[in-house]
């Protein structure tokens, strides 16, 4: 880890484990910072928005600490930004787990329960589908070429990702729209790609080789500058 | 969804061991290096789970943790005498991505409760070792099979399941090492009870049992251990370096011992299934 990389925000905001986030950030030369100080959102090169846990209880952690705005006036500035599984889902708009919640607003739309009544088919069908899911599921491309110019550059659709959820995202602008996966019958958006916010429900850290990439990928466009537009 | 693959490590000082029954615990080999070969072989997770956990032990665990999540990037999950919020902050700093909690919960279940709120529901595994004592009564046990507990593993699985637990590891310590299939009662009753995920342990043998104890257990995803590492042992050249240090393994790499297992890797087991229509996730 360490050296001259570029320099990567993770924002820290007393919930959940951050250190695997930090090992997969060092793996692909990138300097993480594990920091719950606002003013080092500013400083950094890239900002990762990690998360786990209960998303109105993480939203008012950011808020006490000062970070919502922060990230807010990140992404308003075009700072590149990630977002991983609750990360994700906080730069919504809006959430309905547990109540309505407002969101970090970055990205227009909903998080949403998964459905409690997917038939699981593996076990005779003697109940429905778990909620949280948590395991490795295929994610694929939205449309041919979508991937290009996304950290999920050169990935081959159908690749295995880690999840770990109980709630979607659901962009209202389907266009933003990075990655689909499915839970049962219902597909869902796995990840966000929007200017220069990438954000995924999976966890690339967790996720073997195929997770290294999209690392990768990040190192290699900040190390030339920033997201490709 | 697809069953998730799981091979369990169990270590004592720095190195991987293996017994019968949680029992004659023999020494196999480093354990950071079977994790990356049974990484690079397509295991979806990993657990490490520590058989002696004494606080003289620990650092040398951490070692392990911290080398091998520097070169494998699937969920690690690791357990063995972590009792406060601090204790699982230090081996998630090491490099686990969930912990496994069994002595300190059943003295303490709050502890489950205060961890998941503080590393989040999906960092924290309970782990529940049960001895059968037949006519289905089922005994939870402790500090690795050593201290009966009186609870009800099936009640325990419950309470842990509300307390916030994100999955049960569950472990058969009769069947253990002894491949004669996973507890497929228990297994059902639990995981058809519970919210989460229940990761079968104990007893795998065959790629059979594991089929049963996902299609007529309900099990989420399996553990295994003698199975892989027997196979392990004897597809890996006897140079190699998981073998550096104490172990002596030449008996095993000779089909050595009463208990017979099936000679299967993670690559036959994930055909195996597949063939069965059981998703599992194709290794890249």
């Amino acid at each position: 880890m360490g050296g001259a990389g570029p320099l990567v925000a993770v924002v820290d905001y007393g919930l959940g484990n951050l250190y695997s986030i930090a090992r997969a950030c060092g793996q692909a030369g990138l300097q993480a910072n594990i920091t719950g100080d606002a003013t080092d959102l500013d400083k950094a090169d890239m900002v990762l928005l990690p998360g786990v846990g209960a998303f109105a209880d993480a939203m008012s952690a950011l808020k006490e600490r000062g970070l919502a705005d922060a990230l807010r006036e990140g992404a308003a500035k075009g700072k590149p930004m990630v977002g991983i599984c609750l990360g994700l889902q906080l730069m919504m708009s809006v959430s309905h787990e547990f109540g309505t919640h407002e969101g970090l607003g970055l990205i227009e739309g909903s998080v949403e329960r998964l459905p409690e009544n997917e038939p699981d088919a593996l076990h005779g069908g003697r109940r429905s589908l778990k909620v949280p899911q948590v395991g490795w599921r295929p994610i694929e491309e939205p449309e041919p070429g979508r991937w290009d110019g996304t950290p999920l550059s050169g990935a081959i659709p159908g690749i295995y990702q880690y999840f770990v959820h109980s709630y979607y995202v659901k962009p209202s602008d389907p266009s933003v729209v990075g990655a689909i996966s499915h839970f049962g019958g219902t597909s869902f958006c796995a990840a966000v790609a929007k200017d220069n916010i990438f954000a995924c429900q999976f966890h690339p850290e967790r996720s073997g080789s195929d997770g290294l990439a999209i690392y990768n990928n990040i190192a290699k466009w900040l190390s030339e500058g920033g997201f490709p537009q | 969804m697809t069953v998730r693959i799981i091979p369990r490590l169990e270590i004592k000082g720095p190195n991987l061991v293996k017994g019968i029954r949680f029992e004659g615990l023999r020494v196999l080999g480093k354990p950071e290096v079977f994790a990356k070969h049974y990484y690079a072989a397509g295991a979806d997770e990993l657990i490490y789970i520590d058989a002696v956990a004494s606080l003289y032990g620990r650092n040398s665990l951490l070692d392990i943790v911290e080398r091998t999540a520097a070169e494998t990037f699937v969920p690690l999950t690791v357990g063995g005498g972590l009792r406060s919020l601090d204790d699982i902050r230090e081996v998630l700093r090491a490099g686990a991505d969930k912990v496994a909690i069994n002595t300190a919960a059943v003295q303490n279940p709050q502890l489950i409760r205060e961890a998941a709120r503080k590393f989040g529901s999906s960092t924290i595994v309970a782990n529940i070792e049960f001895i059968h004592h037949g006519d289905g009564k089922y005994e939870a046990y402790t500090d690795f099979g050593r201290e009966s507990t009186g609870i009800d593993a099936y009640d325990w699985a419950l309470k842990a399941a509300e307390q916030g637990a994100g999955e049960i590891l569950l472990v058969s310590i009769d069947r253990d090492g002894r491949g004669v299939g996973y507890d497929l009662d228990l297994t059902r009753r639990i995981a058809e009870a519970v919210p989460i995920p229940i990761i079968a342990g104990g007893g795998a043998g065959t790629p059979k049992q594991v089929e049963e104890v996902i299609r007529q257990g309900g099990a989420d995803a399996v553990s295994l251990a003698s199975m892989l590492h027997y196979n392990m042992i004897k597809t890996l050249p006897q140079d190699d370096e998981a073998f550096e240090g104490e172990g002596n393994t030449e008996f095993l790499r000779k089909g050595g011992g009463a208990i017979k297992l099936a000679d299967c890797g993670i690559g036959d087991l994930k055909a195996f299934l597949n063939a069965e229509n059981i998703g599992v996730r194709e290794a890249a």
